[in-house]
């Protein structure tokens, strides 16, 4: 089974805070990790690989220096890791960045299963993963909180998923090929063995430009991505608390008295 | 649409670096240089005092076709029930729609749900687009998203809007790819810029540590989930009528391949800590299983639900669905108690838009009292039960 992982490399948004003067974010010093949600797709796609054989293929789009990432996953035991970086793509909105994300694994070919954190920490939108599935017109499942098995029904692959939800979960059958994002309830992501982290410094990166993927030129980047940025600004600040003193009892009483109106 | 620099008139100040939120300048040889990670919002322009910096416009942009027109919801249904989060989209969506001067158009589908119509009315809905299949007796993306499109492409939608639920957030990234037009997730407000008309999409970013207004000028439908629990709910309009359109679609046509094998309802989760009013949380400071029925008992006596800190979930104290955070869940109550949690912004981002937020902790240098409405310093097992005994009280 070859299953390809989608990961994005964000900052480290427990890191990031906003300059009160200038209005904007202070990166200095701000780490790049994989994003939480994607190490739990790696692994998914590592323990897969350890039950059916077949290869783990991550790819990322983003600058050169998301190498690191890549690099970062094969010390986990990843098999091959590629890194889709053109100016081209710059400025890519969701629908651009699941499209060039869907051109990468056209090229990477025989995929069985391709799967994606439920979304990344740095934009929250969760639409990347829906994208890509459209794109490639395979089906979904997402909030993905447990691969329960691959069954075979008239000769045709599928896996019994368990989707989460408000109320609890779905099972779902899912013929392969497909796309399925992940929970963090999944599994608990390895860490990094030496033998990996001697192979990731050696490995080779493949990296493949707009041009390499057959990217159409009005699909991705600005042109490709109809969604603008019109404004970024400070959320407004909480206004200042109040500590409230006293024996608890006298707490317990002066609190319900200011909650009366609230709810 | 790309951000350029004019060489000549570039004094390599600086002052657009510190302005681009996104770290995408760099000096090159003392003149600013945007590098790839621009997303053309346009915080460099306004900053540089030389007017060096300047936007460039595609010369041949595809305007937007003028047909598309009205405001429609998605009317999420579980088993036949409306969610909540829809009215508090037909609520914010009038308000958008007589902005627009249009009409307000709900989007009903399953199966055997026509009577549903009437609620959705006295909401506020001019107009119900009904389909209904034994394809979507139950939420599936393939049918759901496919008889969406089929809607959206017959009766162009200005504004399409969603519940940023599982449910919502599953299918219309789905149906806005299909359609390859903009979609903005987990909005938290709505407006419409009186100058042109378009939507503005105001969502958080960064965890919460930016906001940012997206717009999307050239395709239609502007589609945007919303975020549960921020907007105010339509108030019904008993006796209120409508328009339904039934609109008839073959099952084929919209059948998938995926397979609904079960769907089980978790005892324990019945109360659904996203749409809770008042939530109590337990974090570390806890300190044991045992302990943290106190955290329980609390959210009883105040009539809510049971929220945790990462902290607490990891060392099993409390299942993953009751997480609250960055990998957890985004939570919008009325009040959110905190007991023993230090605020971890992995903690913070998921709690931070609570009306109220009380914290109890022992070290008056937590984080968590910085955002605290109301701090209470002091030893968790002689507050939590003054507070029990005080809200148990009639």
């Amino acid at each position: 089974m070859n299953i390809a992982v989608c990961i994005k490399q964000v900052p480290d948004t427990t890191e990031v805070r906003i300059n009160p003067e200038t209005n904007t974010l202070i990166r200095d010093g701000v780490a790049s990790i994989i994003n939480p949600f994607d190490t739990y797709a790696i692994e998914e796609a590592l323990c897969l690989r350890e039950r059916f054989g077949g290869k783990v293929i991550v790819l990322t789009m983003g600058p050169p220096q998301a190498e690191a990432a890549l690099r970062e996953t094969i010390s986990l035991g990843v098999d091959e890791v590629v890194l889709l970086s053109d100016r081209a793509f710059a400025g890519s909105d969701t629908l651009a960045t699941s499209y060039a994300l869907a051109q990468g694994i056209r090229k990477i070919g025989d995929v069985d299963l391709i799967l994606c954190g439920k979304q990344a920490i740095d934009g929250d939108t969760a639409q990347v993963g829906p994208g890509i599935s459209v794109w490639l017109d395979i089906p979904q499942v997402t909030y993905v909180k447990k691969i329960e098995e691959l069954r075979e029904e008239q000769e045709k692959k599928m896996f019994r998923v368990q989707r989460m939800t408000e109320e609890g979960y779905d099972v779902l059958d899912v013929p392969l090929p497909c796309l399925l994002t992940v929970v963090k309830e999944i599994n608990e992501p390895r860490l990094p063995s030496l033998k990996g982290m001697m192979r990731a410094k050696k490995a080779e990166v493949l990296k493949w430009t707009a041009a390499d993927i057959g990217c159409e030129d009005q699909k991705i980047g600005l042109d490709g991505s109809p969604t603008q940025v019109k404004k970024i600004f400070s959320p407004p600040a909480r206004p200042g608390g109040e500590i409230l003193c006293g024996e608890p009892a006298e707490i317990a009483a002066k609190l319900k008295q200011y909650l009366k109106g609230v709810n | 649409m790309a951000v350029e620099v004019i060489q000549e008139k570039c004094v390599g100040c600086g002052m657009c670096l510190r302005a681009c939120p996104f770290g995408a300048i760099e000096l090159e040889n003392n003149i600013a240089v945007i590098k790839d990670k621009c997303v053309a919002c346009g915080a460099c322009i306004e900053s540089c005092k030389f007017d060096a910096i300047i936007m460039r416009k595609h010369e041949q942009v595809n305007e937007p076709e003028d047909n598309f027109q009205d405001v429609w919801v998605f009317a999420e249904q579980k088993d036949g029930e409306i969610q909540p989060v829809v009215f508090e989209l037909l609520g914010e969506g009038r308000k958008l729609a007589d902005k627009r001067g249009q009409k307000l158009a709900a989007v009903l589908l399953g199966e055997k749900v026509k009577d549903r119509c009437q609620e959705l009315f006295e909401r506020g809905a001019d107009k119900v687009y009904l389909l209904e299949s034994a394809e979507l007796k139950q939420y599936r993306d393939e049918p759901y998203s496919r008889a969406m499109v089929k809607l959206i492409r017959e009766y162009k939608p200005e504004i399409v809007l969603t519940g940023a639920t599982t449910i919502g957030r599953s299918l219309i990234p789905r149906v806005a790819v299909e359609l390859k037009t903009g979609l903005t997730a987990d909005c938290t407000a709505l407006d419409i810029d009186e100058e042109n008309g378009l939507l503005l999409q105001t969502r958080p970013a960064f965890g919460g540590n930016i906001m940012a207004t997206i717009i999307c000028p050239h395709q239609r439908p502007q589609m945007a989930t919303v975020r549960h629990k921020v907007m105010k709910e339509a108030q019904p309009q008993p006796g209120r009528q409508g328009e339904i359109i039934e609109v008839k679609c073959k099952d084929p046509a919209i059948c998938g391949l995926t397979r609904i094998v079960n769907v089980v309802r978790e005892a324990e989760e019945t109360v659904n800590i996203t749409e809770a009013d008042i939530i109590v949380s337990g974090g570390r400071g806890v300190g044991s299983p045992e302990k943290f029925e106190m955290v329980e008992k609390l959210a009883q006596a105040v009539g809510g639900a049971v929220g945790a800190s990462r902290a607490a979930v990891d060392s099993g104290w409390i299942s993953y669905s009751h997480q609250v955070g960055q990998t957890g869940k985004t939570v919008c109550p009325k009040i959110y108690f905190a007991c023993g949690i230090s605020g971890q912004i992995q903690h913070l981002v998921g709690m931070q838009s609570a009306d109220v937020i009380i914290a109890i902790n022992k070290d008056p240098d937590a984080p968590i009292f910085k955002m605290a409405t109301y701090g209470i310093v002091g030893d968790l097992f002689e507050v939590i039960p003054a507070l029990i005994k005080e809200f148990e009280k009639k």
